[in-house]
Formats: C-alpha cells, sequence, structure tokens
C-alpha cells in the first residue's frame, strides 16, 4: 500500500513547480499552464485524502470535480483575454501589460 | 516495497520531470506538450487512487479540451514571442526562493502532522458503488446539487464571457 504522505509531497512539490512557473514566467499563456499545474496539485490532495480518510463518502470526489470545472472556466477566459489583448497591443508579455499598475 | 509503490515512484518522478519541463522550456509548444504528458501522468494516479471516473475526466476534459485550448492560443500567439529573448523575468531567483520556501513549509507541516499522530486514516476499502452513490449525491438537494448548479452556471457564464472577450469588433464596422 502506497503511504498518503507520499502523494501530500509530490502534490507539494507540483504545487511549487507551478507557483514557481507563475512567478517567474513573462508569457501569459506559459503563466496559465503553471496555474493549470497548481490546481492539479490540489486535486491530487483531494483524492488521496478522499481514498484514505473518508472512502465511504463522495465528498472528495465532489471537490475534484468543482476544480475540474473552474479550470475548465479559467482556462477559456484566460485564453481569451490573451487573445483579445494579443490583438490590441500585440504582446503577450504579462509585464508590457501594466495599464492597470499604479 | 510493493509493485504498485514501484509504479507510484515512477509516476511520480515523470510528472515531476514533465512540470518542470513546463514551466523551464523555451518553445511553448514543447511546453504544452509537457503539460499533457503531466496531466497524463495524473490521470494515472487517480486510477491508482481507485478514483476511475476521475481519471476518465481527467483524459476527456484536461487532455482533451484545455490543453487544445492552450496549444490554440500559443498558436494564435506565437509570432511575438518566436523562441527568442529571455522566457523569464527578472525576479526568476526570488520566484525560486519563493517556492522552495513554500514547499519547505508544506513539507514540514507535514511532518509535523506526522509526530502528533498523523492523519485519522479510515482503512476501509472504496465501495464498489462509489459512483453511483457520487451520481446520487449530486443531484439530492440535501447534498451537493446547488454545486452541480453552480458549476453549470459557471460554465454557462465562463463560454459567453470568453466569447464576449474574443470577439473582433472590427467586424462591425
Amino acid at each position: 500500500m502506497i503511504p498518503l504522505s507520499w502523494y501530500l509531497v509530490l502534490g507539494a512539490a507540483l504545487f511549487c513547480v507551478g507557483v514557481y512557473g507563475v512567478l517567474a514566467r513573462r508569457n501569459a499563456v506559459a503563466i496559465l499552464m503553471s496555474v493549470e499545474l497548481m490546481l492539479n496539485a490540489v486535486n491530487i490532495n483531494l483524492v488521496a485524502f478522499w481514498h484514505y480518510l473518508t472512502p465511504s463518502a463522495v465528498s472528495g470526489m465532489t471537490f475534484a470535480l468543482i476544480v475540474f470545472a473552474v479550470a475548465a472556466a479559467e482556462a477559456a477566459v484566460g485564453l481569451a483575454l490573451i487573445i483579445s489583448i494579443y490583438r490590441r497591443r500585440q504582446t503577450v508579455v504579462a509585464e508590457d501589460v501594466s495599464m492597470m499598475k499604479f | 516495497m510493493t509493485g504498485l509503490q514501484i509504479v507510484f515512484l515512477a509516476v511520480a518522478a515523470a510528472i515531476l520531470a514533465a512540470a518542470v519541463q513546463v514551466v523551464t522550456t523555451r518553445n511553448l509548444v514543447h511546453a504544452a506538450l509537457w503539460l499533457i504528458a503531466t496531466l497524463f501522468g495524473m490521470a494515472i494516479l487517480f486510477v491508482l487512487l481507485e478514483a476511475g471516473f476521475l481519471a476518465v475526466v481527467q483524459v476527456v476534459v484536461y487532455i482533451g479540451a484545455i490543453s487544445i485550448l492552450i496549444i490554440f492560443a500559443v498558436m494564435l500567439t506565437r509570432r511575438v514571442m518566436q523562441d527568442t529573448g529571455p522566457q523569464t523575468n527578472d525576479l526568476r531567483w526570488l520566484a525560486l526562493v519563493i517556492a522552495a520556501a513554500l514547499g519547505g513549509a508544506i513539507v514540514y507541516t507535514l511532518f509535523q502532522t506526522d509526530r502528533q499522530g498523523g492523519f485519522p486514516l479510515a482503512n476501509a476499502p472504496v465501495p464498489a458503488d462509489s459512483l453511483e452513490t457520487l451520481g446520487l449525491y449530486l443531484v439530492d438537494p440535501n447534498a451537493y446539487m446547488l454545486a452541480l448548479v453552480a458549476i453549470g452556471v459557471l460554465l454557462a457564464v465562463g463560454m459567453v464571457g470568453s466569447i464576449a472577450i474574443a470577439r473582433d469588433d472590427r467586424e462591425k464596422e
């Protein structure tokens, strides 16, 4: 049997890779990809906890499904924003789109 | 060490290697392909966790829809950053420190929990009809029906919103 902590350590490592990607990448599409990595790390945690702690309840799977749906909506809206910005300003570099920054 | 543990370690190593490629590769199309590899490894993990339905959803929704959407976006915005110039900003070392500190904090908390008795493991098998239970709970007003309706509204609003945002206004003139 695989220990629960292995899944948790893997989820933490994956989340941190995603955090690095979000903070360090310049391309907005790459930032969105890193966000997907982070959402997946959370999903691993949810399903692992469901499997090891409350296998008879289905709350963990329900949460994982909600995360799936949120990820899909987030990808659709985020990529639409990126394409709209690209069409107007010919750039997808996150630091060049700073008109809402003080 | 049992066979399942060996499978887990192999899949976990593959997932982490692919994830590091996603955040470091210069070519964004390659990064998207590495992302697909990561998501596929995740589907294998769901199978290991006896959540076969989630593994199928992972392949259909993430690999089938989201990755293709991302590849589309990469192709549509390709000319600007065509693999030249730096792919990371000036704060990448700070980002690395922050990510490492966050990971260290999470793993430290995990070991603290283990030292204080660990998690209350159920040590029970997953019921064979858990998928049926999930379906019933998702349409039960006393359980998760609100969550299902909220997901539906969110997806509808997201779809309409992305069409409205990405539409080319110049067509009208």
